[in-house]
């Protein structure tokens, strides 16, 4: 009921726009090649269906695969930077500079270097999923409480308990946002990948429509993107909610 | 079986003394106060018997095995009840013995019972009061195996009326279960009544000033604090804390 009531307001907001687009499309005659209105768009949507389910399918693979090897690096990358000290030192500042790194410019030689296959595209999209899951997750250990760590240490806990019974669950709140972040991004690097050269991929689809002036399809495929973040995240959020359960008992307990 | 012993125990901290010579005992299922002004290097003497320091001088036997150094081999009660947010209340009170390879559910439930957080297994430690936490807490260290309890100003975060129920409570389960305590508080009055002796410590840098060994009868009951013999005591035990300072 709650969420009915206070979700009106941006469904409104988004009608609002929507409306306000396809009658000032028609009022000023704008040609569909420049800005087609929603309705265009909606029905290149339902009619093309056939031409790019493919593509799609295409993409979210790429994204799924992508998104779970830079994620596992991201997390390994963090436990190990933060169970050694000396290496996250040393690794830090080169992990922070890996990301100034403009991806656009990083991806055409990733293709000279590794070809058209699927390896250069794998990198890409892990290069840009990992550093949020590993930065969020270094945070995350950090945020450990002294008090816990001392009673545990009091108790006895070798350094593999403490990591399994505190670090790590200290942690997962953290790594999830990181998640999160990571789950939106990894479809911008499959999609940007995709750019590169690929046989099919909402990439393709896009670069495609862009240059044969289909403009309603480049906005199928925006809507697509649009789509398929907010279905990563919401995966992530419910996955989180099923592991995270102590914090969300707590809090309505406190009301 | 816990005999606890210290024996010459000294440490210092960049050239700062904190303990000096310090020797006592805890026999066993005997419990006793450990008083001192604050920073007088309770918690220290602590980490020492816990095993996180080593002491530069002296020995630390436990049951006449040197423990300097060596972490685990007794349970311990923090300050704050230090629960983890994400186990369950039963999980946690089984943390102790869990930690050692020793986990006992059954019984687990059976104190939690005893303690009056019978249908509480489930819940989180968020959702329990600061006195149910403590008693937690409590639990955890009792179901812990080791013989010998530390706690450590327990109830300090504690408001003064939970304070007086945990007190009285702590000895009701401590006459039920006779375990080794060694208890550190800066309150005369709760020293007096939970133990058997009470050591007062002087401080920068501590030693042991005094160790008395408390007459009172037990079972031990609230309207003692308030006689004679309790006040005539805790003049004395203020008094030779007065004295340093």
């Amino acid at each position: 009921m709650k969420q009915i009531k206070t979700g009106w307001r941006p469904v409104a907001a988004i009608l609002l726009l929507l409306v306000t687009w396809e009658a000032a499309g028609r009022a000023a005659d704008i040609p569909s090649w420049l800005l087609p209105t929603p309705s265009q768009i909606w029905l290149e949507a339902m009619a093309g269906w056939v031409d790019y389910k493919l593509h799609l399918f295409s993409t979210i693979k790429l994204t799924l695969i992508g998104f779970l090897l830079g994620s596992s690096i991201g997390i390994t990358a963090a436990v190990c930077l933060h169970l050694l000290p000396k290496l996250r030192e040393t690794v830090y500042p080169l992990m922070i500079l890996s990301q100034n790194i403009p991806i656009i410019v990083l991806a055409p030689l990733l293709v000279i270097w590794f070809g058209f296959g699927i390896l250069p595209k794998l990198i890409i999209i892990t290069l840009v999923c990992f550093f949020p899951i590993a930065v969020a997750t270094l945070d995350g250990f950090r945020q450990t409480s002294p008090e816990l760590l001392h009673y545990l240490k009091m108790a006895g806990a070798d350094k593999r308990q403490i990591f399994w019974k505190l670090e790590w669950p200290t942690a997962l709140p953290a790594l999830f946002s990181g998640l999160k972040i990571s789950a939106t991004y990894s479809v911008m690097g499959a999609v940007i990948s995709e750019w590169l050269g690929a046989q099919r991929g909402i990439g393709v689809y896009m670069t495609l429509a862009s240059s044969s002036f289909r403009t309603d399809r480049v906005f199928v495929a925006i809507f697509f993107i649009m789509v398929l973040c907010l279905l990563f995240f919401v995966i992530i959020i419910t996955i989180e909610k099923r592991v995270i359960r102590w914090k969300k008992k707590g809090a309505e307990q406190h009301g | 079986m816990a005999e606890l012993s210290l024996i010459d125990i000294s440490k210092s901290f960049g050239g700062r003394q904190v303990l000096e010579n310090v020797s006592f005992s805890v026999s066993d299922a005997e419990f006793v106060s450990i008083v001192g002004p604050s920073g007088s290097g309770k918690s220290t003497l602590f980490h020492l018997i816990g095993g996180l320091l080593e002491p530069d001088n002296g020995d630390i036997y436990l049951d006449d095995k040197r423990v300097n150094g060596k972490r685990g081999a007794i349970s311990y009660m923090p300050q704050s009840p230090s629960l983890l947010p994400w186990r369950t209340v039963l999980e946690n009170v089984m943390l102790g013995g869990e930690i050692i390879g020793d986990k006992n559910p059954s019984e687990a439930i059976n104190m939690m019972a005893k303690a009056g957080l019978a249908g509480y297994e489930d819940a989180y430690p968020d959702q329990l009061s600061g006195g149910m936490k403590q008693r937690a807490a409590f639990i955890r260290s009792m179901l812990s195996p080791q013989p010998l309890m530390c706690l450590d100003e327990p109830f300090s975060a504690l408001d003064e009326f939970t304070r007086l129920d945990m007190q009285q409570w702590l000895l009701s389960m401590w006459e039920e279960h006779r375990r080794s305590i060694l208890f550190v508080t800066h309150n005369i009055e709760e020293a007096l009544f939970l133990s058997d002796r009470v050591i007062v410590l002087s401080s920068g840098p501590a030693l042991v000033k005094a160790d008395y060994t408390i007459p009172f009868t037990r079972p031990r009951k609230e309207s003692m604090v308030l006689s004679h013999d309790f006040l005539e005591w805790k003049k004395t035990i203020y008094q030779e804390l007065r004295v340093m300072t």
